[in-house]
């Protein structure tokens, strides 16, 4: 009775997985394909996470300062209304169209898909990002600009050491649901051949006739965006070591509950 | 030190200043008061330029710096000019040592080493020796205001200029402001300050100013102010206030 519970078992769940795996990553050294896919991923997602941040950072900052001078000059102006037409533009096409415009026009003669995947991805994410950091400036009380600026700081002395950091800090859970999004968004690069994870993924499936890769494929990003979480979460902690009320040692005995809540 | 000719401010069509003149000696301890909304900020803002005037001259030492729109002749004006907030502004991400030294080694006035040893002689002066390495968010009102002032002070002003610096404060920590605030004017220090706190106007100020809708209505030396106002307008304030 044991016995053929057992292999019953092994026939129905145990042996087609192993021979899915097998399949999947062992024969023809298919696991040398997935990692490259992953790589692919992981490149494209880290550069155009760069390039985004780049690009949000200096968008915001134009915009807000656009907007906090009483008269802001003609550079600035000028500045101002062709960063706001790239973001409406960027966020007015979908990302497979971009990529296909990237890929199929911009980058036509070139075959370099690393280089075209992070120029797409990027160019969207800064879009996003500035808006991110948009929105984190103007949570920063503006008594901070003005004391900057009493102390005989500079505008941009008093962005970079004063608003920014803060600023950052309460940005922080925006631009990781971003990096996230933007992680996952990279899937779609196998439409214009960029061989990312989900391509390879897709392409092990029609060779085996078998729809197990995709399973894979899901539990990599969720592993991957699981480890992006714990990341954005310490830096979260780091950050926000200055809002504490109280010393490492009280917070810790909170965390206990060795001393009452306040 | 600081003369204002025919200042005037307007906020869109909002007339905040209508044309005030007045001159402040160094060493000179200013108060004024008024009602809210009567442009005593607004004046005390516009002498180190954190407002354009809309009309008429600022000089300070000489130098009508009310031309001044942006740059360095702005930026090298305001350093001579300490403020203080009402809601102290210090900065939430640096501790008590790097708020007080972030704008002197920024603009190269100190050493990183020297301008941490006069934070450190700063603080001991005002007892929060031991707060050096604190955040803000661990600081009570009053400390956090005195760190505001010291903070000032680390840039050598000429004048301090206080924007009702105790009026975000809990009652049992005004004092502590205040008595910082007196012994800066035993020093010597040029001081104007907005407030509401007329015992420190009294004993400290040697002129006191009384704003309203935009014009200094009257001013007088402490004694005779409080106790011999002229105009019906003052007469009805500090029955009011005091």
């Amino acid at each position: 009775m044991i016995e053929t519970i057992t292999t019953d078992i092994y026939r129905i769940f145990i042996e087609p997985i192993s021979r899915a795996i097998y399949n999947v990553f062992i024969v023809h050294d298919r696991w040398a394909q997935w990692l490259s896919g992953l790589e692919m991923t992981l490149s494209v997602t880290f550069f155009a996470l760069l390039l985004g941040l780049g690009i949000g950072l200096f968008i915001s900052i134009i915009r807000v300062s656009h907007d906090a001078f009483e008269k802001p000059n003609i550079m600035l102006r000028l500045l101002n209304l062709i960063v706001k037409t790239y973001v409406s533009v960027v966020r007015g096409i979908p990302m497979v169209v971009q990529l296909a415009i990237w890929a199929f026009i911009v980058f036509a003669g070139s075959r370099n898909q690393l280089l075209t995947g992070i120029v797409a991805f990027g160019i969207n994410s800064g879009a996003y990002v500035s808006e991110v950091f948009r929105g984190g400036i103007s949570s920063i009380d503006k008594g901070q600009m003005e004391a900057g600026r009493s102390l005989g700081l500079s505008y941009p002395q008093t962005m970079f050491k004063i608003i920014l950091p803060q600023a950052v800090k309460n940005c922080l859970p925006a631009l990781g649901n971003e990096f996230i999004a933007l992680l996952k968004e990279t899937s779609i690069a196998g439409f214009v051949a960029i061989s990312e994870l989900t391509h390879v993924g897709n392409v092990i499936r029609g060779i085996t006739f078998n729809p197990a890769p995709m399973v894979f494929v899901a539990l990599i990003y969720l592993i991957l965006v699981l480890f992006l979480e714990f990341l954005v979460r310490k830096m979260e902690n780091k950050l926000s070591q200055s809002d504490r009320r109280s010393g490492k040692m009280v917070q810790r005995l909170k965390r206990k509950r060795l001393v009452k809540n306040d | 030190m600081i003369k204002v000719k025919g200042l005037e401010k307007k906020f869109g069509e909002l007339e905040v200043l209508r044309g005030i003149d007045e001159h402040i000696d160094q060493g000179e301890k200013v108060v004024i008061i008024g009602p809210s909304g009567s442009g005593k900020s607004t004046f005390l803002r516009c002498l180190n330029l954190m407002e354009f005037p809309t009309a008429g001259e600022i000089w300070f030492e000489n130098e009508e710096v009310s031309k001044y729109r942006k740059g360095m002749d702005l930026n090298a004006h305001r350093r001579k000019m300490g403020m203080v907030f009402q809601h102290f502004n210090l900065f939430p991400h640096l501790n008590v040592v790097e708020n007080i030294i972030l704008s002197p080694v920024s603009l190269n006035r100190a050493s990183k080493a020297q301008a941490i040893e006069t934070a450190h002689r700063l603080l001991d002066r005002i007892g929060l020796s031991d707060k050096a390495k604190n955040y803000p968010a661990t600081l009570s009102g009053g400390q956090k205001q005195r760190v505001a002032i010291v903070r000032a002070l680390a840039m050598e002003p000429k004048v301090m200029l206080f924007d009702e610096p105790t009026s975000a404060l809990d009652p049992e920590m005004v004092g502590e402001v205040l008595d910082l605030m007196k012994n800066l004017a035993i020093e010597g220090m040029t001081m104007v300050v907005v407030t509401h706190e007329m015992g420190f106007a009294r004993e400290v100020g040697n002129r006191v100013l009384f704003m309203d809708e935009g014009v200094i209505v009257e001013q007088n030396d402490p004694e005779t102010f409080f106790s011999n106002p002229k105009s019906p307008r003052l007469q009805d304030f500090l029955a009011k206030v005091v």
